[in-house]
């Protein structure tokens, strides 16, 4: 669990993190749902390695595919669970 | 619905917790709807425990759950007896192996002691209802479903009456199906129906494709996708449904209709043969983080 990385930090292991599943290559902002060809199903995928990863809970409201779209909203959404917004 | 409706509501008790039995019970669940899940193996039971609660993280993470409703209890148990003594139930759904013998045997044990007039569902992909219904007291309460994989994501199901399947009882299941938000697409009772009869022999050409060469899988279905529209490709398809279901499907479409098309490639055979059987293994024509059972 990396519960104090920064978002830099948490970007470049995200992306490291698709790159590795997907055999893809990836940026912050692209869709991976839309252009980028993924199933949504992997979303779920997602969510479970964020939980692990960073020691966030991810439920209610925030249990929604935008937040997991592109690797910056992921981001985005673990500083917030993080910080506790 | 609310907790003290949620209690007063029939269950519904699904028979088998395989891929396809979590899979409707997460759909029920989802609507609010109790449901009792029935299997022989209790570490089978425990699993699917697991697999429904996460089932229904991802149902609400793709937005397929509806607003302002709880998900229904659960409860699990090893005794198909003790499923259908507690409260009377709304359906029961057979979702066993593909397998006439073993669905027979189920269906026949429900149908003794449920009373008239309970629709009883056999959720098959390929099984001849008629030939079900043999099994049965009374033929005119069975009928099948095909749910696709996963049932809680894909709102079309193929409805099968079979010729002696009472009208208000096909009536009384697409009312069920309507509450829990599908879409019942009625069609005649025959081998594989309509989605199998297409669908299955198409896959298997696919997988023949990948044994002679002609093409990777990943290849395959980037064609089948950018070329055809196709949502997943045909072998990811194969992953999803479970390749040792697909085989089975393949042989009763194959012993029935007699196409030779339906006749399982060597390919999946050795994939079923190496335990290879899709996401729900972990491996199959593509490798997968993690089992999803």
């Amino acid at each position: 669990m990396t519960v104090s990385a920064t978002p830099d930090t948490i970007e470049q292991e995200l992306i490291d993190f698709l790159e590795t599943r997907t055999k893809a290559d990836w940026t912050p902002t692209r869709d991976l749902f839309g252009e980028g060809g993924l199933s949504s199903l992997f979303a779920m995928e997602l969510v479970v390695h964020l939980e692990q990863r960073y020691g966030v809970a991810i439920s209610g409201a925030n249990l929604k595919l935008a937040n997991f779209r592109t690797v910056k909203a992921m981001v985005e959404l673990v500083v917030r669970l993080r910080d506790g917004a | 619905m609310t907790a003290a409706a949620r209690e007063e509501a029939q269950p519904l008790v699904v028979v088998g917790a395989g891929v396809m039995g979590t899979g409707i019970t997460t759909l029920a669940l989802a609507h609010g709807v109790p449901v009792t899940l029935v299997d022989v193996d209790r570490a089978v039971l425990d699993r699917a425990e697991v697999t429904v609660a996460h089932s229904l993280r991802t149902a609400a993470l793709l937005g397929a759950t509806p607003p302002d409703t709880a998900p229904g209890p659960l409860t699990t148990t090893t005794s198909l007896s003790d499923a259908l003594s507690g409260p009377a139930p709304v359906v029961v759904v057979e979702a066993v192996v593909e397998d006439p013998a073993t669905k027979a045997a189920v269906l026949a044990q429900v149908s003794a002691t449920v009373s008239a007039g309970t629709p009883i569902i056999s959720n098959t992909s390929s099984i001849p209802i008629d030939e079900l219904a043999a099994s049965v007291t009374r033929p005119a309460d069975l009928l099948g479903t095909h749910f696709m994989n996963p049932a809680y994501l894909i709102t079309t199901v193929e409805v099968v009456p079979g010729p002696r399947t009472a009208a208000d009882v096909v009536a009384a299941a697409k009312k069920f199906l309507g509450e829990l938000r599908r879409t019942p697409i009625v069609v005649r009772d025959s081998p594989g129906f309509v989605t199998s009869r297409l669908l299955h022999p198409m896959i298997n050409d696919a997988a023949r494709l990948v044994q002679e060469g002609v093409a990777s899988a990943e290849d395959v279905d980037a064609l089948m996708r950018g070329c055809l529209g196709h949502p997943t490709g045909p072998l990811r398809t194969a992953d999803l449904i479970g390749i040792d279901n697909l085989v089975d499907a393949l042989d009763v479409l194959h012993r029935r209709v007699g196409d030779d098309r339906s006749r399982p490639c060597d390919l999946l055979l050795a994939k079923v043969r190496d335990g290879h059987h899709g996401r729900k293994s972990g491996r199959g024509f593509y490798d997968y983080e993690e089992a999803h059972p």
